[in-house]
């Protein structure tokens, strides 16, 4: 009796501390992440969801909470021409930023991919723009941007090119701030693309070489295709930085309201107008919502070309690669 | 098992510890009666644009209160100054101690006066002007902002400019010649246009200013009721001016990094001056030394601006706040911020004190700006009513000047139904 009676004692308490073990296994890999998730909820998902309640409510900044309106916010908003021409703005500047800013990346991340002299300052050389505050960046662009007295037309001057209106008009106006983003963040974006390129098996330049591709087509042919997830990565985020775009717009006047006519104005700015100028937060939260909404339209338009360039990456990657070096093996062999 | 419960407690103790941080900010608790007076404190001052109040002015205050230590922050442009307040202002936190706020946003502020200490004292009774005290009196008696400046105006002009063109650059004589109204303004302007080629006035937007500050109810009716876009007088000041514009102007944005350039590179000869714009002038063109000031205002005269200094409740020095910016207002400083930038006081006592009525400005050649000023604000005949919308719709009014004499994107027929549709949207 006593013994059977032990027997199921150590049976439980085999079983309660298995199942112990069992839940550590099964809980503990949660808690351990939980920090991220916690603070998510607390700096990221409280917001969003409390932003979208001010915007179905009359929301006065200082007054605080009025009455609920349902969706007025967003119809008074999507009626407005200053938000179309804002979402015109704020993709124009981010074309304009974005495209060449890539690009330029590239060739920076490239040349620094080769053996060069004195490797660590260069790489750290181009991150220099980027440690400037970007209020500073934007005061000093600004200034050498002014339409009639600014560095930028006075030198355009000197060459008998006449003055660009940088401030007045919504093309240079937006070319100008993609100035200063992409002065911001082309080297940045090279590091990163350059990680990319030294993550590429060199194996496949020798063997290129081997084939007589010369330094461009291997570029075009290996380093480029080879990029590809590095080259997503950069696009998601630069697209969602891009977007939110509000530090350089900003300053780019005295005012800081995105111009008179709205030349520069971006939806971030349009966000402060609303809420900040005329004191209005159920408009305001209306537009974040909606900013919201086409951050995550984009996000999910890129998920889908990401996972269709996985799906076909495998092929890519192997045929440029292999198809020179079969061809060369049956030269030889007949 | 263990490591798991110590781990929920840490990320238990983490997460009040966030939340603790996150709300913190939002409940610090207003008012702070009299501690202490000689408990170590700092004092937080927000300007705008320049008020005068130099290093060593707030110095004798720190050195007659050796517990008290000043920081002054300024903000660029009373725009940027508004945004600041009212963000802070609604968030409960963050202002600081003595916030500086313009007459053009004081109606605004008014609608939340219970968020700001009633600095009324017998010490300051009768010390300003009645209209600016009356202004920052709320319907129940409690007066939240004191008098800093007002901004009588006069005509800043080039002397060796109106020389080159041919024309009377003494002051005396400037002003005889520009006596009259806006029109008699416009018509020199284009006799100097006419011998130089050169712009005559910076901005139709600060002209504009001039303009409006002439009439009583531009846009707003004493009900409130916003009459901006029906308002004859306002379309007329609008339209008078763009026309004026299209030969005088310089084209320049006012505070913009083009017109501080122009103030210093002479592109136009001529503009409108309150008080305070001397210290601007002086600030951004310290080089030059052809400015001068003439004893004129187009159409008699006319106030620009001038603030106040206000003590938010949300403060935690609200006792020594109110002391500090009573100190700041009182004649005697306020004569110093005049000497040092050009503010004209809106203290009563201030205008017999000789300081002000034989102040001369080396800067402007020597000229008596304190009687220049003191006659200027003589010459005042309108108070203009600003009500909550002012603000909002001065700001709307000055972006259809621009687009018209700065961008050159619009008409003037074009820009005036912009703003129409602008206050419209403003609700």
């Amino acid at each position: 009796m006593t013994t059977a009676l032990d027997d199921e004692r150590r049976i439980r308490r085999i079983a309660f501390s298995h199942n112990l073990a069992r839940w550590d296994v099964k809980i503990s890999p949660y808690l351990y992440i939980s920090p991220f998730f916690i603070l998510f909820a607390i700096t990221g998902l409280f917001p969003l969801l409390y932003t979208a309640y001010v915007s179905v409510h009359e929301w006065h900044l200082i007054g605080g909470e009025g009455a609920f309106v349902g969706l007025d916010n967003f119809a008074f908003v999507l009626q407005q021409p200053p938000f179309w021409i804002a979402l015109r703005n704020t993709f124009s500047i981010f074309l304009l930023s974005m495209v060449p800013q890539v690009a330029f990346a590239l060739l920076i991340a490239a040349v620094l991919n080769e053996n060069l002299r004195a490797k660590t300052f260069w790489r750290m050389g181009v991150l220099l723009p980027y440690i400037v505050a970007p209020v500073a960046v934007t005061l000093i662009f600004s200034n050498m941007f002014g339409d009639q007295y600014g560095l930028v037309n006075n030198m355009l001057g000197q060459l008998g090119i006449p003055p660009i209106q940088w401030h007045s008009q919504e093309l240079p106006s937006h070319l100008a701030i993609a100035t200063m983003v992409n002065f911001r963040w082309t080297g940045y974006t090279s590091l990163i693309l350059l990680a990319g390129m030294q993550a590429i098996p060199r194996e496949l330049y020798e063997a290129a070489s081997i084939d007589g591709a010369n330094k461009p087509r291997q570029f075009f042919s290996i380093t480029i295709p080879q990029l590809r997830p590095t080259l997503i990565f950069v696009i998601v985020t630069s697209t969602i930085g891009g977007l939110q775009i509000f530090d350089e717009p900003r300053l780019y006047d005295q005012y800081g309201q995105g111009g008179a006519n709205s030349q520069w104005m971006t939806i971030t700015i349009y966000l402060y107008n609303l809420g900040w100028g005329q004191l209005n937060f159920g408009r305001a939260a209306a537009v974040a919502w909606l900013l919201f909404l086409i951050i995550v339209l984009i996000g999910l338009l890129n998920l889908a070309i990401t996972r269709k360039i996985a799906a076909s990456s495998d092929i890519t990657r192997v045929a440029p690669t292999t198809k020179p070096v079969e061809s060369r093996k049956q030269k030889v062999t007949i | 098992m263990r490591t798991s419960r110590r781990t929920i407690a840490a990320i238990v103790a983490g997460a009040a510890a966030i939340t603790l941080v996150a709300t913190g900010c939002a409940s610090s608790a207003g008012g702070g009666a009299a501690a202490d007076p000689n408990e170590k404190i700092t004092l937080t001052l927000a300007t705008f644009n320049d008020f005068g109040y130099s290093d060593e002015m707030l110095a004798q205050y720190t050195k007659a209160h050796p517990n008290v230590k000043i920081i002054q922050n300024k903000a660029a442009t009373s725009n940027d100054a508004r945004d600041n307040f009212f963000t802070k202002l609604g968030a409960g936190s963050g202002l600081a101690d003595v916030e500086a706020i313009e007459v053009d946003w004081l109606a605004e502020m008014m609608q939340y006066s219970d968020k700001l200490t009633d600095l009324s004292s017998p010490e300051v009774d009768g010390r300003w002007v009645d209209w600016k005290t009356a202004s920052a009196t709320d319907p129940g008696g409690r007066l939240v902002g004191y008098g800093t400046d007002i901004g009588p105006e006069a005509v800043c002009y080039r002397g060796d400019l109106l020389k080159a063109a041919g024309l009377p650059s003494e002051p005396d004589k400037v002003a005889a010649m520009l006596e009259g109204g806006w029109d008699k303004y416009y018509s020199v302007g284009q006799q100097y246009v006419e011998a130089t080629g050169k712009p005559w006035f910076d901005s139709a937007g600060a002209t504009y200013q001039g303009v409006i500050n002439q009439v009583e109810n531009a846009y707003e009716k004493n009900d409130g009721t916003v009459i901006a876009t029906e308002n004859p007088e306002v379309k007329d000041a609008f339209t008078s001016v763009l026309k004026a514009s299209d030969t005088l102007s310089a084209h320049l944005g006012q505070w913009s990094d083009d017109w501080t350039a122009g103030l210093a590179n002479g592109s136009f000869a001529t503009m409108l001056c309150p008080g305070w714009m001397l210290g601007v002038i002086a600030g951004n063109a310290p080089a030059i030394s052809d400015w001068n000031v003439a004893n004129v205002f187009p159409g008699g005269g006319g106030n620009w601006g001038g603030s106040y200094l206000t003590v938010p409740a949300q403060g935690k020095h609200t006792e020594a706040a109110k002391e500090f910016a009573a100190w700041l207002t009182a004649p005697e400083q306020q004569l110093q911020a005049f000497t040092a930038a050009g503010t004209f006081p809106s203290q009563v006592k201030a205008y017999s004190d000789p300081t002000l009525l034989n102040a001369t400005n080396a800067y402007f050649n020597n000229a008596p700006v304190g009687q220049i000023l003191t006659d200027r604000s003589k010459a005042i005949t309108v108070t203009p009513f600003k009500s909550v919308k002012y603000f909002p719709i001065n700001d709307a009014l000055q972006k259809a000047l621009t687009r018209v004499d700065v961008d050159k994107s619009q008409s003037i027929s074009d820009s005036w139904t912009q703003f129409v549709s602008d206050v419209k949207a403003l609700g």
